[in-house]
């Protein structure tokens, strides 16, 4: 009998009889605030949000704001004047290993985390958002979801064959629990949230 | 994982010899615990949501082998592959072969506690294959020679200064440089090539999806993506337990995770693998190593819930004035001594007698499980099977000869007094482990029993 099926055999005589399949209900319906409680959490865990009102603000803060070093690159066609357009899966990723500036957008975010959700669809290559030295995000506000289960209800209705929520720069606190901001991916997530 | 033959007692005594730090590592983790109270209360409707976690994770266990089926028919018709291991060393051969098949020498590995379980490391080393351990606690005890001493914080048992030295010994950074800023940046600029070199990646998996076939993988450094999206073949190691039904049940569980182990509102990224990247490829290992086994234990099956979320360690007071490594196996802690003895009884007997049974590791688990209660069922089982130590049994049956016979109580309790009382060198010695970091009470004249004789003769008989 192959690994397999004496795992799975093992498996169904040792199971036990039956558990409900279970129900619950964690819709968070009341949260009003959802733009406010996004902004607070994600600036509490590193982030920085910018209100915006138009695509030109945006152009004109990567312009003042993103001189870290010289290669900003983009998924959004609005902002090819200020940023190198990337175009689907054109590149190994490993020739993204330079961006010092990512800014890519997003259909989805949760207030009670602080987390973008980006799929793969949006991104030239998945290593993208990670290998960039700094993210910069665009959401709409009216994008934003109140809890992961309200986001989950979104996510539910589309496919795709990578996805991750992303929740600010990442992050080591390893070294005697002092947070350090940019572990392996970025340094420093923005988001430009258009009101 | 075993790497001595000293039991837990022995190791944590090793561990006390340097108090501050004890102090330090007990102080540590209870702020981590206090994160995860913050977090915790800052959401509505918590309890509910452990309850449905629990309820979840039940409705898991009794249709694993069917959710198994499913998850393995969605993910091969996502194109990735699917391997099943019966064991530790069928996994480690597996990944051998696929490395070896494919001409990978060298690889990336971002967390896996699975992979400690199986030793992987050490048996891909042995066979000419080099693995850096990407996550950054992960890598500070790989340069040591160490394990993880906690299945979330791996070097939480070690001082800045000591992470320092290993920079400098290994990495050429000036001596005495403790910055934990500068130390995260230069492993993030020494890992990057690396990262950038690598062909094969392996991760381990949070959550796998039954109804979809995708796999979920968090972590807060971005190192599991970094390996992943860069390599030609990426490798995921999972225990059967790690399926859950469908993926809104991930809502519930990415809800808790984080915010139990270290009081943040998520994990920076969570990544969802459902299908590879276009010209790579990827393997999904499916490994029972005694899990099943433990499906068919009635009082311990509940262990095969955990999340792997750590919030047992951080709010055990033995685990955190012993230290992880004086659990002697992949996983410390409560759980680890839970999980510990159904691999091996014999082998980790000593560990369900590590705690105080006072029950806070089963009133922080996210996913309801009867840790304490598990931890004192094991005793009997490890006593009744013949495993408990020798000086235990022996103190043991003394106990219940003095206590099944009035008289043999009364006569013992008497000598106990007379000895302390003019012999007091007899008990207050290094070898009665009482006397360890205590004095012992003063003596009373005589026993309870004694003082009521004479005290109720003097009070009316009927009040």
């Amino acid at each position: 009998m192959s690994s397999r099926n004496k795992i799975l055999t093992a498996v169904a005589e040792n199971q036990p009889r039956t558990a409900p399949f279970p129900e619950f209900e964690f819709l968070d319906a009341e949260c009003i605030y959802l733009s406010e409680t996004f902004i607070n959490v994600l600036t509490g865990i590193g982030g920085t949000v910018i209100p915006v009102e138009t695509m030109i603000e945006i152009q004109n803060y990567i312009l003042q704001n993103f001189n870290q070093g010289p290669r900003t690159v983009t998924n959004i066609p609005a902002l090819n004047n200020v940023a190198e357009l990337m175009h689907q899966s054109s590149t190994s990723p490993h020739a993204l290993s330079d961006v010092d500036y990512a800014v890519i957008d997003t259909r989805l975010a949760v207030a009670e985390n602080g987390a973008v959700w980006v799929t793969e669809k949006g991104l030239s290559d998945r290593a993208l958002p990670f290998i960039c030295q700094h993210l910069a995000v665009v959401l709409n506000a009216g994008d934003i979801v109140s809890n992961m289960h309200a986001a989950y209800e979104v996510i539910n209705a589309d496919d795709y064959g990578y996805g991750t929520f992303i929740a600010g720069p990442s992050k080591t606190a390893d070294i005697e629990q002092s947070l350090v901001l940019g572990a392996h991916g970025p340094k420093s997530m923005t988001v430009f949230l258009m009101m | 994982m075993k790497t001595t033959d000293k039991d837990h007692a022995a190791l944590a005594n090793e561990f006390n010899k340097d108090a501050p730090r004890v102090d330090w590592h007990d102080e540590t983790l209870w702020w981590v615990r206090q994160k995860r109270d913050n977090a915790v209360k800052k959401i509505p409707g918590w309890e509910e949501l452990r309850e449905a976690g629990s309820q979840i994770k039940n409705n898991v266990l009794a249709n694993l082998s069917g959710y198994l089926k499913q998850f393995e028919a969605n993910a091969q018709a996502n194109g990735v592959h699917v391997h099943w291991a019966i064991d530790a060393k069928e996994h480690n051969e597996i990944v051998l072969e696929l490395l070896q098949s494919n001409g990978v020498k060298k690889i990336v590995k971002s967390k896996s506690m699975l992979t400690e379980e199986c030793n992987l490391n050490e048996y891909l080393n042995l066979n000419g294959v080099d693995v850096i351990d990407t996550d950054l606690g992960e890598f500070i005890v790989q340069l040591a020679n160490e394990h993880p001493s906690h299945i979330v914080l791996p070097c939480i048992h070690k001082k800045k200064e000591e992470i320092g030295e290993l920079f400098h010994q290994h990495l050429g950074t000036p001596a005495g440089n403790a910055d934990p800023v500068f130390l995260t940046e230069t492993a993030r600029r020494h890992l990057r090539e690396t990262f950038l070199t690598r062909k094969a990646a392996l991760t381990g998996v949070n959550f796998a999806v039954a109804e979809t076939g995708e796999f979920v993988v968090c972590t807060n450094e971005g190192n599991a993506d970094m390996g992943a999206h860069l390599a030609d073949i990426h490798i995921a190691s999972m225990g059967i337990e790690k399926i859950i039904p469908k993926r809104k049940h991930l809502g519930v569980f990415l809800r808790v995770l984080a915010r139990s182990a270290t009081g943040q509102p998520v994990t920076t990224y969570s990544s969802h693998f459902k299908t590879p990247r276009p010209g790579a490829s990827t393997h999904i290992v499916i490994v029972d190593n005694g899990r099943s086994k433990q499906l068919g234990r009635e009082d311990f099956r509940n262990s095969l819930k955990c999340i792997r979320c750590g919030a047992c360690m951080n709010t055990c007071p033995v685990y955190r004035r012993s230290g992880g490594h004086s659990y002697n196996n992949a996983i410390a802690g409560p759980i680890g001594s839970i999980l510990a003895p159904n691999l091996d009884m014999k082998k980790h007997a000593d560990l369900p007698f590590a705690s105080t049974l006072c029950g806070s590791c089963t009133n922080v688990c996210p996913v309801k499980i009867d840790i304490h209660d598990q931890l004192y069922k094991w005793r009997q089982v490890i006593v009744k099977s013949g495993h408990a130590p020798v000086a235990k049994k022996a103190a043991m049956g003394a106990m219940t000869r003095v206590l099944s016979s009035p008289v043999s109580y009364k006569v013992a309790g008497k000598l106990g007094r007379l000895m302390m009382k003019r012999a007091p060198f007899a008990v207050n010695n290094q070898f009665n482990p009482w006397y360890k970091q205590r004095e012992l009470p003063v003596v009373p004249e005589n026993s309870f029993g004694e003082w009521y004789k004479k005290n109720r003769n003097n009070k009316p008989k009927d009040i």
